[in-house]
C-alpha cells in the first residue's frame, strides 16, 4: 500500500497508539475526580497543554496564552469563530476572510453575512501577495480575520507570523484566528486563536485542539459541568490527548524531505503530456495538486486504488461535491474536474512517487481518449 | 386474554385447483419470516391461516410488519382469543376494542359462525355484540353502511375471535409460485421498484448486477447490494450477480461509434443476463425500464435491445412515470439508498450526443465488429455471486 492521502488523515503513530493504550489502561480516571486517579489524569493534560504550547508557533518561546481541547478542527473553528463574535453588534463591524476555508469556518461566515455583519472573501487568484492583500483589508471596523495557514486541496500559504504582526500594528483589536490544521508543525504560525487537528499529524481522529491567547475572551459553544475553564464542557479524552502529545512530540515531518518528493513527483510528471500543476511554488512541498487533463479526477483515483495508490480528488471532507477552492486559486472548471490531490507523510519515499506516476501513466493510457 | 393473527389470502382465494400448491407457499414463506421473529403454531381453515404465538411476550406488532411484506396476503387482522361462551366476550370487549374504538364515531358487527351447534345464530351474535360495544363504548354510533371501525366476531370450534382492525396485506402472489427471474439491477430508482412489482407477481427474484472499476467505486457496488437487501424485505432471499464489466464497456468504447454506446451496452448485458438464464434455469429478465425516460428507454432503442434477450422481459415500470415509480420506492424502502450520488455503470462513458432512434441493422453491423462473444464468456465466468438473506443486514452504508 502507498498513501498519498496524508491531508486527509494520517495514520496513527506507534508512539500515538502507545501513549492512548497506556491512558486508556491506566489513567483512565475522570480528570475532575480528586482520587489519585483523577489527578494522573489531570497531570497527563496539563503536560500535553505545556508540550503543545511549546510547538504551536514553530519559534523559540511558547504560545502566549492557554490550550483548549477540543473534538477537532471543526469544533476548534466554530468555537474560535462563534465564541469570538458574540459579543459584537453587526452593521458596523466586518470581517476579513478568504475564499478558500474549509466548510467549518466558511459556512459560520455565512451565518455571520446572515446577521448582518460585512464579510470580505479574498481570493487568490486576484492578488499578487495574498498576505498583503489580507493584511490591505483589515481596517479599523475590522473585528476578526479569518484564515487558514495552508490551504488543504493545494498546499497555498499565507505568511503567517508576518500577517499576525502587521495586522496587530494597523488594528490591535482586530482578532486574528489561524486555522491550522495543514499548517500545524509544517510552518511558523502566530494568531491570537488558532485550531488544529490531532488525526492531520498521526494522531487519532476525535481531538483538536483550539490556541487562545491570553486576554482574548471567548464564549462557550456547550454547557455543561464546567471543564476546560467553563469553556468546553464534557469530560476530557484524556487518552486522545495524551496521544496527541505523544504524536506531536515524534512528529518528524521535515520540509526538506517533503521538498525533495515534490520535485521528484514534478519531475515524473513533466515526462507526462498535459498535466497541470495547481500547486505552484507559494505552495508547502508536502501537498502537490495537478490535473491529469482528459481524465477525471474519480476515475483516476480508482484506477490508482486498484495498484493500492491512494490519492484524493480535491478535498477528503466535500465527499465528491464540486470545491469552490480551486476556482479561487484560479484554476479552471476542466482542469478542476482533473485534479487530484497527492499529500505526503515523512514515511513517503521517492519510489512511492514513481509508482504513482507510473500508475498515472498506465491509467492516462488506458483511459484518455 | 390470548392474542393471535389471522391472515387472509389474496388471489389465491380465486384459484381452482392449484389452490393448495399456493397456499403451503403461501404458509412456507410466513413460516420462514416469522421465524425469526419467534415460535408460533399454524392452521388453515376457509382462505384463512391463523398464527398462533407460542409466547406469551412475541412482539406481535413485529409480526404484523412482518406479514405486511409477504406477497399473497389480502389481509391482516391480530385477534383475541376468548372462551366460547358469549358473556366473557361481551365482558372483555371494553378492555379489547378499547385503542380501536375509543376515537371512533360510528362502528358496525359482523359476526360469522363457523361451529354451527352454537346456541346463537349470527344475526343475534351482531345484536348482542352490538348492545355490549354500546354499554362500553356509549359515545359510538351503530352504522351499517359506513362504519369507521368494524368489529368482527368469529365463533369457531375452538374459541371466539374478536378483532376491530383488518389491515391490508401485501396483495398479489405468494413469491415463488410463478417461477424465478432474473432483475437487472442498477444503482437507480426504477429497477428495485420493478423487482419488487415482479416479486408480487409471485417470482423468486435475483438480481444482476454489471460493475466497471476504476470508473465505478466501491460505494456504488456497497450501494446496490444495500438496494439488494432492502428488497429482500418483500423478495425474500436474493443471489446476487456482479459482473465485471470494465473490460467490455472499453472494447465498446475503442470499437463502435459513440453515438450507438448506451444501446450496444445494454445488448451485451442482455446477452450476459441469457447465459446467466440459461444456466441458472430463470424463466424471465426483468428490468426497470422506463418508456421514454432516456436515450436508451425510447421505442426504437428497447426494440433494439430487446431484440438481443432469449427470454421474455419483463418492463413493469415501462407506464408509469418518475413520480409513480418514486412513491412505490419510498413505500418499499429503497428511495433514499438510490438517491445517494456514487455512479454506477449505465453512465460510464454515456455519449453526449446518443442515438434515440437506432436501426436495427446498424446496431448488429457495429455489434459484430469485434469479437464480444468471447469477452462475454469471460465476463460471466468471472461473475460473483452472493446470497442476500432476509432479516440480515451485512451491507453498511452511509
Amino acid at each position: 500500500m502507498i498513501y498519498l492521502d496524508n491531508a486527509a488523515t494520517t495514520k496513527p503513530c506507534k508512539e500515538c497508539v502507545r501513549a492512548v493504550n497506556e491512558a486508556m489502561s491506566e489513567s483512565f480516571g475522570n480528570a475532575s475526580s480528586l482520587h489519585k486517579l483523577g489527578t494522573s489524569s489531570m497531570q497527563i493534560m496539563a503536560r500535553a497543554k505545556k508540550t503543545l504550547l511549546a510547538t504551536v508557533t514553530g519559534g523559540k518561546s511558547p504560545f502566549d496564552g492557554g490550550v483548549l481541547f477540543t473534538s477537532g478542527a471543526t469544533e476548534s473553528n466554530n468555537t474560535a469563530l462563534l465564541g469570538s463574535m458574540s459579543r459584537f453588534r453587526p452593521h458596523t463591524l466586518k470581517i476579513v476572510s478568504t475564499a478558500i476555508e474549509h466548510p467549518s469556518v466558511a459556512k459560520v461566515l455565512t451565518k455571520f453575512e446572515e446577521d448582518e455583519f460585512e464579510v470580505l472573501r479574498l481570493a487568490p487568484k486576484n492578488y499578487e501577495d495574498f498576505t498583503d492583500a489580507l493584511i490591505d483589508a483589515v481596517d479599523e471596523n475590522t473585528a476578526l480575520l479569518s484564515a487558514m495557514a495552508v490551504n488543504n486541496e493545494t498546499g497555498f500559504q499565507i505568511d503567517v507570523p508576518r500577517l499576525y504582526r502587521e495586522v496587530k500594528r494597523k488594528n490591535p483589536k482586530t482578532i486574528v484566528h489561524i486555522d491550522a490544521v495543514q499548517g500545524f508543525l509544517k510552518v511558523p504560525l502566530d494568531g491570537d486563536l488558532i485550531s488544529i487537528s490531532g488525526h492531520k499529524i498521526h494522531s487519532t481522529k476525535g481531538i483538536g485542539a483550539l490556541f487562545i491567547r491570553k486576554g482574548e475572551n471567548i464564549l462557550p459553544l456547550l454547557s455543561g459541568g464546567g471543564q476546560q475553564n467553563n469553556l468546553r464542557s464534557g469530560t476530557e479524552p484524556v487518552e486522545l490527548i495524551a496521544g496527541l502529545e505523544a504524536a506531536v512530540k515524534a512528529y518528524h515531518g521535515d520540509r526538506e524531505k517533503f521538498s525533495e518528493l515534490k520535485k521528484c513527483l514534478l519531475e515524473e510528471l513533466s515526462k507526462l503530456s498535459d498535466i497541470g500543476i495547481n500547486s505552484d511554488d507559494d505552495c508547502v512541498p508536502n501537498i502537490v495538486n495537478f490535473s491529469v487533463r482528459g481524465v477525471r479526477s474519480e476515475i483516476m483515483l480508482h484506477s490508482l486504488e486498484e495498484r493500492g495508490i491512494f490519492v484524493s480528488s480535491g478535498s477528503a471532507c466535500s465527499r465528491g461535491k464540486k470545491s469552490g477552492v480551486l476556482d479561487a486559486l484560479g484554476v479552471s472548471d476542466k482542469d478542476a474536474d482533473c485534479a487530484i490531490r497527492v499529500s505526503f507523510s515523512a514515511e513517503n519515499t521517492p519510489d512511492d512517487v514513481r509508482a504513482l506516476c507510473e500508475g498515472i501513466s498506465k491509467t492516462i493510457e488506458r483511459v484518455r481518449r | 386474554m390470548k392474542e393471535i393473527i389471522m391472515v387472509k389470502y389474496g388471489e389465491i382465494a380465486l384459484k381452482g385447483i392449484n389452490k393448495k400448491t399456493f397456499e403451503d407457499m403461501l404458509q412456507n414463506n410466513i413460516k420462514r419470516r416469522l421465524k425469526l421473529i419467534g415460535q408460533f403454531a399454524y392452521t388453515r381453515n376457509q382462505s384463512t391461516i391463523y398464527i398462533e404465538p407460542q409466547d406469551d411476550n412475541t412482539d406481535m406488532h413485529t409480526v404484523v410488519e412482518s406479514l405486511k411484506r409477504i406477497f399473497g396476503i389480502g389481509a391482516i387482522q391480530k385477534c383475541a382469543v376468548f372462551p366460547k361462551d358469549f358473556d366473557t366476550v361481551a365482558n372483555n370487549v371494553g378492555e379489547y376494542l378499547k385503542d380501536a374504538l375509543a376515537d371512533a364515531k360510528t362502528f358496525k358487527v359482523e359476526a360469522k359462525r363457523a361451529d354451527k351447534t352454537y346456541s346463537m345464530n349470527s344475526p343475534q351474535i351482531q345484536q348482542a355484540l352490538g348492545d355490549a360495544v354500546l354499554d362500553a363504548f356509549p359515545h359510538l354510533a351503530v352504522d351499517v353502511h359506513n362504519p369507521e371501525v368494524t368489529v368482527r366476531l368469529e365463533i369457531r370450534d375452538v374459541g371466539a375471535y374478536l378483532s376491530a382492525k383488518r389491515i391490508t396485506g401485501a396483495g398479489g402472489m405468494p413469491v415463488g409460485s410463478s417461477g424465478k427471474a432474473l432483475l437487472m439491477l442498477s444503482g437507480g430508482i426504477d429497477s428495485p421498484v420493478a423487482g419488487y412489482m415482479m416479486a408480487k407477481r409471485g417470482l423468486v427474484v435475483d438480481c444482476i448486477h454489471y460493475i466497471s472499476p476504476p470508473y465505478t467505486s466501491e460505494r456504488a457496488l456497497l450501494k446496490v447490494q444495500k438496494l439488494c437487501e432492502q428488497m429482500t424485505d418483500w423478495c425474500g432471499d436474493i443471489m446476487f450477480y456482479c459482473v465485471p464489466f470494465t473490460e467490455i464497456q472499453e472494447a465498446l468504447r475503442d470499437n463502435c461509434p459513440e453515438e450507438y454506446f448506451t444501446v450496444l451496452m445494454r445488448r451485451l448485458m442482455v446477452k450476459i443476463a441469457n447465459i446467466v438464464c440459461k444456466r441458472d434455469k430463470y424463466g424471465a429478465i426483468i428490468t426497470g425500464e422506463s418508456l421514454a425516460q432516456v436515450a436508451s428507454q425510447t421505442l426504437p432503442a428497447l426494440y433494439c435491445t430487446n431484440a438481443a434477450a432469449e427470454f421474455p422481459v419483463f418492463r413493469p415500470v415501462i407506464g408509469m412515470d418518475k413520480i409513480e415509480i418514486t412513491e412505490i420506492a419510498r413505500k418499499i424502502g429503497t428511495f433514499e439508498t438510490s438517491i445517494l450520488p456514487y455512479e454506477d455503470c449505465c453512465t460510464v462513458f454515456s455519449p453526449k450526443h446518443p442515438r434515440t432512434k437506432p436501426h436495427i441493422e446498424d446496431i448488429l453491423a457495429a455489434e459484430s465488429s469485434y469479437d464480444f462473444d468471447s469477452m462475454i464468456a469471460e465476463a460471466v465466468s468471472k461473475t460473483t455471486v452472493r446470497r442476500f438473506k432476509y432479516g440480515e443486514e451485512t451491507v453498511f452504508l452511509d
